[in-house]
């Protein structure tokens, strides 16, 4: 289970096109790291497939920094 | 130009004269279709004389869970879906005065809000694949409203403004809204009309004659293809010069 802080900032980093280094899990997506809001639903798009979960719309409302998505993802994760 | 091998195309209302008409113009381009519509006998004799390529779903755009369902079973039945036209429509015809809350509802039902659920449902999928064409079926009345017609009319307009917000919002994922407002077309859904009201209604377009289904194909298999990437937001009048808007 370790590696999933891992694998959601690969994903960030991939889909948002920043550093590594910025990518911290206080982070905001939209505020911290340029997200817009459809960026935002493409991050839980790709977090869903990548951990094969599904995030609900009002789970996904709540999500907003990195350490959320790694936070939501451990608790709901099978794989 | 305007090639559409490869692509998977998703028509409501594919019964219809002008829905029918669409869905043998994507396909002759070479994408594969998805009929739907509530008709199934209609549906499966247009899939007949289309041969391959073709998917019949039938599906009510006044149930939410009917519409989701189609969504899901024709990207299953394709594998993806590149292009939806939202072309279903029905007609509940009165004098405000005299038009009672179920026909207003239900027209809206229909036109307007099951074309946003069915929209909704697919994008997903056009937006991983960074690729889509929505492609709504409005009318003139849209626009220029139309006696009898308040309901259709409401339906159809809020299609249009509903077009240029989901293309402000997909815009950046190379996913293209528009929409094609017909004049008059001779379909069944005109071949209802008197003379007398026909003769009325032609007296208002220049061109002298109704439209045809195949003309408003066309503008659809443009919007659907890829050189029509940069247009986006936009209501394409197909009409005669009866508006010029």
């Amino acid at each position: 289970m370790s590696d999933i802080a891992e694998r959601v900032k690969k994903i960030v980093v991939e889909h948002l096109g920043v550093e590594a280094a910025q990518v911290k899990e206080d982070a905001k997506f939209i505020d911290d790291l340029g997200a817009d809001s459809l960026d935002t639903v493409e991050l839980v798009m790709a977090f869903e497939e990548e951990f094969a979960i599904e995030i609900p719309d009002d789970a996904a409302e709540k999500i907003q920094t990195v350490g959320d998505a790694i936070g939501f993802i451990k608790s709901n994760a099978k794989s | 130009m305007f090639d559409l091998a490869g692509k998977a195309a998703l028509i409501t209302g594919a019964s219809g004269g002008i829905g029918g008409a669409i869905a043998r113009a994507l396909h002759r381009q070479g994408a594969s279709v998805t009929l739907s519509g509530t008709r199934g006998e209609a549906l499966e004799q247009l899939k007949a004389s289309l041969g391959e390529r073709v998917h019949v779903i039938a599906a009510r755009m006044d149930d939410p869970a009917d519409i989701d369902r189609l969504a899901k079973e024709a990207e299953a039945a394709m594998g993806k879906l590149d292009i939806l036209v939202n072309n279903a429509g029905i007609t509940r015809d009165n004098i405000s005065m005299r038009m009672k809350d179920e026909e207003w509802e239900k027209v809206l039902q229909v036109n307007l809000t099951g074309a946003f659920r069915l929209t909704r449902a697919v994008m997903r999928g056009m937006m991983k694949r960074r690729f889509g064409r929505v492609i709504n079926i409005t009318s003139i009345v849209g626009v220029t409203g139309n006696p009898g017609q308040a309901n259709y009319a409401a339906a159809k307009a809020g299609l249009i403004g509903m077009s240029k917000s989901l293309a402000q919002e997909l815009a950046s994922r190379s996913i293209t809204v528009n929409c094609i407002a017909p004049g008059f077309i001779a379909t069944p859904m005109t071949d209802a009309l008197t003379d007398e009201q026909k003769k009325g209604i032609l007296a208002r377009v220049p061109a002298d004659r109704l439209g045809t289904a195949d003309e408003i194909a066309a503008g659809a298999v443009y919007l659907a293809s890829d050189e029509a990437a940069y247009v986006t937001g936009q209501t394409l009048h197909i009409n005669g010069g009866m508006a010029m808007i």
